[in-house]
């Protein structure tokens, strides 16, 4: 969502992200596959509980993240204590290019197109193509495109969708897409690649199909 | 979850009367292939646990089966067209509907639909609100396909791109189409 213009409302809301200390909190509470209270936040950063929360609050402000309020004791009834905050990345999306461009415009008419005239395969084989084409690791490709990949045992989910707002208008399409690109990704490693929604992130799933063992992960 | 400073996610659904009304979903496909031939055997692999899966979903009420009781597949909603399959069913709210459909398992099938199915030139799913305990038949579903197709999106047949919400008051006090 970005707001259009010259995107400088944007800009504003990115600028927040300048102090290094918030950018640093930033990227803990987005990439965390849960909620994230202000203690744990700051001994992630290494900083006072008090100068996370203030910068977290910041963040909030801004409408990078949003705030929750849960007990994190586990407790509840009389007794349990006051609520605590807990964050995590809000839904809104951000963008700043200068000189404006506008891609996110392009990518919709296209894939307006090619739902229109059925080409899900085609397109599927292309995204293949390009997941093939990239070189090393298919943990570190998928970090290195914004998946933000985290392990929940002994599969490998994706935090972030970055196809969001794309997939939420054309779903059958993009997530084919996307699913034929990670593929793309983990081919030639021994992984099996399948749909597993989890909430959130990237529906995609990957599990090592190797030697079944200790899940040594390199 | 008591604090007033959060907003309430759109995802918790609205209240409910008891005698409220229920979501109604059509969709149709065209195989490209007979049912019992090669092209479709994936698919047709695939039905009885996506079936299973859609029945054991939040907010899933009801789907139309066929004399099998299984699935939809015996059923032909155009005579004329062996290859025309029909696919119906009763949720409790849109929100419910999204998560089988885009937020599940039924995803991946989703992703490989060409293979089974042509691409259809005009709407080929709709749904409508029905007074709650309705169950809709195949000549009422038709309709609100046509109907979608000939008025585009309205309070009658709507999609999930230009959703409308649930009638206000007392589903069974109000007259359907096919009643």
């Amino acid at each position: 969502m970005t707001d259009g213009g010259a995107g400088y409302g944007d800009l504003d809301v990115l600028g927040v992200l300048n102090d290094p200390v918030r950018r640093q909190l930033y990227r803990h509470v987005a990439a965390a596959p849960g909620d994230v209270g202000r203690d744990a936040a700051a001994e992630a950063v290494g900083v006072s509980r008090s100068l996370a929360a203030h910068h977290l609050d910041k963040l909030v402000e801004a409408g990078l993240l949003a705030v929750d309020y849960r007990r994190l004791s586990g407790k509840s009834g009389p007794g349990a204590g006051r609520p605590a905050k807990v964050y995590r990345r809000a839904a809104g999306e951000y963008a700043v290019s200068v000189p404006p461009r506008s891609y996110d415009e392009v990518s919709r008419v296209l894939a307006d197109v090619v739902e229109r005239a059925g080409l899900d395969r085609e397109l599927q084989t292309a995204a293949r193509g390009a997941g093939e084409a990239a070189q090393g690791d298919p943990e570190a490709a998928l970090a290195a495109r914004g998946y933000q990949p985290f392990w929940d045992g002994a599969v490998l989910r994706l935090r972030n969708c970055p196809f969001r707002a794309l997939s939420e208008e054309f779903p059958a399409l993009i997530c084919g897409m996307n699913l034929a690109l990670v593929e793309g990704l983990a081919a030639g490693a021994e992984w099996s690649v399948e749909v597993d929604p989890c909430g959130g992130g990237c529906c995609v799933a990957l599990q090592r199909t190797g030697e079944a063992g200790d899940g040594d992960k390199v | 979850m008591t604090d007033s400073s959060t907003h309430a996610p759109s995802s918790v659904p609205p209240s409910t009367p008891a005698h409220g009304f229920q979501l109604a979903q059509v969709n149709i496909g065209r195989f490209v292939a007979p049912a019992d031939s090669p092209q479709i055997a994936g698919f047709v692999s695939k039905l009885e646990e996506i079936n299973a899966l859609a029945d054991r979903s939040p907010g899933f009420v009801w789907r139309l089966v066929d004399g099998s009781g299984m699935d939809a597949m015996g059923l032909r909603p155009d005579s004329d067209d062996d290859l025309l399959q029909i696919n119906c069913s009763v949720w409790e709210s849109i929100e419910a509907l999204k998560d089988y459909v885009y937020r599940s398992a039924h995803l991946g099938l989703l992703t490989r639909r060409r293979e089974w199915f042509e691409r259809l030139g005009e709407r080929h799913q709709a749904m409508w609100w029905v007074p709650a305990g309705h169950r809709p038949t195949v000549a009422e579903a038709m309709a609100k396909v046509a109907w979608i197709r000939e008025h585009g999106p309205s309070p009658q047949a709507f999609d999930f791109r230009d959703p409308y919400p649930m009638p206000t008051g007392r589903g069974n006090a109000t007259a359907v189409s096919s009643a």
